[in-house]
């Protein structure tokens, strides 16, 4: 069984006059099958948890360890965290012109399976999936992220999710900028594939409304750069009626 | 009211700005190489090229050997014809407009001219063939198109030369001219000149600039419209490696109501002193209404110390138009690309392979021929393959 643990991290990025700690001692343990939320508020470093997990070069892991059944995460290139199982849908995916979506999630699909879907079932599975998040079949022969709105960025990435199957989900704001209809869909695609049960999932948002649409077993405040408070889903109907503001207090976050 | 906004943008540091407002308008135009002073580098037009590099095509010591082997291979409906330099279609689209354009016209010997009789379509492109053999040489081409006629003409640059040429294009009224100037030289070659278009009343013509080779290759594509109604599109191409210096300077004179002109030129450049220069001046003269212009350059740098000197300049002279814009970026192959494309999976050399084809797709596939797309296509493969082995 798949699980990803997190011990004591530290992680920093380069600003002006040195580098700047954003995260300051996160532990956490996620497992094949669980969906843990990360909620915070703005600045608190969830984000900077997400990239850091998927080895974005900006953030410089100065303590702690990540480990993937055993193998250290933080040793691998970002290609071999993904070929391993991590995979991050992000909060603002990059537009990459000239690659078209087709050409992007069948390269992707060779890399993380490790041999080309055979072309029958692949336009298939693709079309299907697709479907399911109500997307245009036109998005196949359009460039990367080109000119989507930010709803169609988000089930582009949830796509992805579905294709690639990885054992480590991170959704990084997935829920932010959506309308209600985009939520659900993109929910309902999250969900398909936590009823695999063959993934771990770490969802970060600002938000709990997205947590009526996927319900998670472990809810974690995040604020000033580590986990504040655990707690089931009823930590979610807390921070619904009190909001952040118990958190935030002293200025511990970083905006 | 006259209007500059500069804008531009280098990979060592430095930004470049416009040219100071109407440079053009003043500047010398001139069939007769004496007008023009011996340039020593300092000079706007030419402070970004190398002039030692040039063999002598700016300073009048260079002395035509021949050497250089030109075959035209075109259609039924085609006139090929060797001229003297009092023919009048000869220097008619328009005077050169730097000191090597006018060496060039002022040194060649006869005029090649390429015409397309009115209302002729054809179905098979012209294909001159441009081959050097290592000589120094100065040529003249023409090529007309009559009234509704329409054309694709194809210049095929290859081998070792020192050429300095100025290209002329007469597109008739309602006439349609795509012409591919293709710069597949030897790394050794020089070459230098400018392509004047002359477009007539609804006319429309749309010019492929392509270079890969040569060690230092310096193009003016102009384009002046002749009557209303003119449209012209302008692709550039360039894959600047290694010691090139590939420069191409354009000039969209719109002096003429109601026309249209869009301009995009992407470049990627890798390797040590690798040196794209790119400037795009467009000019919106005050009787011009109704105009509608839009230019870009994309640069892409692959490795470090190349360079990349992009200077837009857009000069409106009247507020009654349809349109103008500009837009210039050079970036690094980006990091967030990169990024995400690894965090799929794509391991870093695919991912870049991925993405730099994909830089071009885009243009190659506004060029709009399906048969030069490939070979493009190709000639980016390969180019590629040298920048990431």
């Amino acid at each position: 069984m798949a699980t990803l643990e997190i011990h004591d991290l530290h992680v920093s990025v380069e600003a002006e006059g040195g580098p700047r700690e954003i995260l300051r001692g996160v532990d956490l343990t996620v497992k094949q099958g669980e969906t843990h939320a990360i909620m915070g508020p703005n600045g608190s470093g969830k984000s900077t948890l997400a990239y850091s997990l998927a080895g974005h070069p900006k953030y410089q892991v100065t303590g702690g360890t990540v480990t993937l059944d055993g193998e250290d995460v933080l040793a691998m290139s970002v290609d071999e965290r993904a070929r391993a199982g991590v995979f991050l849908a992000m909060q603002y995916p990059v537009e990459v012109p000239g690659v078209s979506v087709s050409n992007f999630l069948r390269t992707s699909a060779t890399a993380i399976r490790g041999e080309a879907p055979k072309l029958r079932t692949w336009v298939k599975e693709v079309k299907e999936a697709m479907e399911r998040l109500s997307i245009d079949p036109s998005f196949a022969e359009r460039n990367v992220n080109e000119g989507f709105s930010g709803g169609e960025k988000k089930r582009h990435e949830i796509l992805q999710l579905e294709l690639l199957k990885p054992r480590i989900a991170i959704l990084d704001e997935t829920d932010s900028g959506l309308d209600v209809d985009a939520l659900r869909v993109v929910s309902e695609g999250v969900n398909r594939v936590r009823e695999s049960g063959e993934v771990g999932t770490l969802l970060i948002t600002h938000y709990t409304r997205i947590l009526r649409y996927i319900k998670p077993d472990h809810v974690h405040v995040f604020a000033a750069g580590r986990i504040a408070e655990s707690g089931g889903p009823e930590l979610a109907d807390k921070l619904e009626e009190e909001g952040y503001e118990a958190y935030v207090k002293g200025g511990s976050t970083s905006e | 009211m006259a209007e500059t906004i500069p804008a531009g943008s280098t990979t060592d540091g430095a930004i470049q700005v416009g040219q100071p407002t109407d440079a053009r308008v003043g500047a010398i135009a001139s069939y007769d190489v004496a007008d023009f002073p011996v340039p020593h580098g300092r000079e706007e037009e030419w402070r970004f090229t190398p002039l030692e590099r040039l063999r002598g095509l700016h300073d009048g010591t260079a002395k035509a050997t021949g050497g250089l082997r030109v075959d035209v291979s075109a259609p039924e409906g085609v006139t090929v014809e060797t001229v003297d330099r009092t023919d009048p279609r000869v220097g008619k689209a328009g005077k050169p407009v730097d000191r090597v354009a006018a060496q060039a016209y002022s040194s060649f010997e006869k005029a090649s001219v390429v015409s397309v009789a009115k209302e002729t379509v054809l179905t098979e492109p012209v294909r001159i063939s441009v081959h050097g053999e290592g000589g120094t040489a100065f040529g003249h081409q023409v090529v007309e198109v009559g009234a509704f006629a329409e054309a694709v003409v194809v210049i095929d640059h290859t081998g070792d030369a020192t050429l300095a040429a100025n290209v002329e294009f007469l597109v008739g009224d309602g006439a349609k001219l795509t012409v591919v100037s293709i710069q597949d030289w030897d790394d050794t070659a020089v070459h230098a000149g400018q392509h004047t278009a002359l477009v007539g009343r609804d006319a429309t013509f749309k010019s492929v600039v392509v270079t890969f080779g040569g060690t230092l290759v310096r193009l003016h594509p102009r384009v002046i419209y002749g009557a209303p109604g003119g449209e012209a599109e302008l692709y550039g191409l360039y894959f600047t490696d290694n010691g090139q210096h590939q420069e191409h300077r354009l000039f969209i004179d719109h002096d003429t109501p109601h026309c249209r002109s869009n301009v995009a030129y992407k470049g990627a450049l890798q390797g040590k002193d690798a040196h794209a220069v790119w400037i795009g001046d467009v000019l919106i003269r005050a009787a011009a209404e109704g105009t509608d212009t839009y230019e870009l350059n994309r640069n892409l740098v692959l490795t470090d110390g190349a360079r990349v000197d992009s200077v837009p300049n857009l000069e409106i002279e009247t507020g009654e138009i349809v349109g103008a814009g500009h837009a210039s970026a050079t970036g690094r192959f980006e990091d967030e690309q990169l990024f995400y494309l690894m965090a799929r999976g794509i391991p870093a050399d695919e991912a870049r392979r991925l993405v730099v084809r994909g830089f071009f797709a885009e243009l190659v596939q506004q060029i709009g021929l399906p048969e030069l797309e490939e070979r493009l296509i190709a000639k980016i493969e390969a180019e590629l393959e040298a920048s990431v082995a």
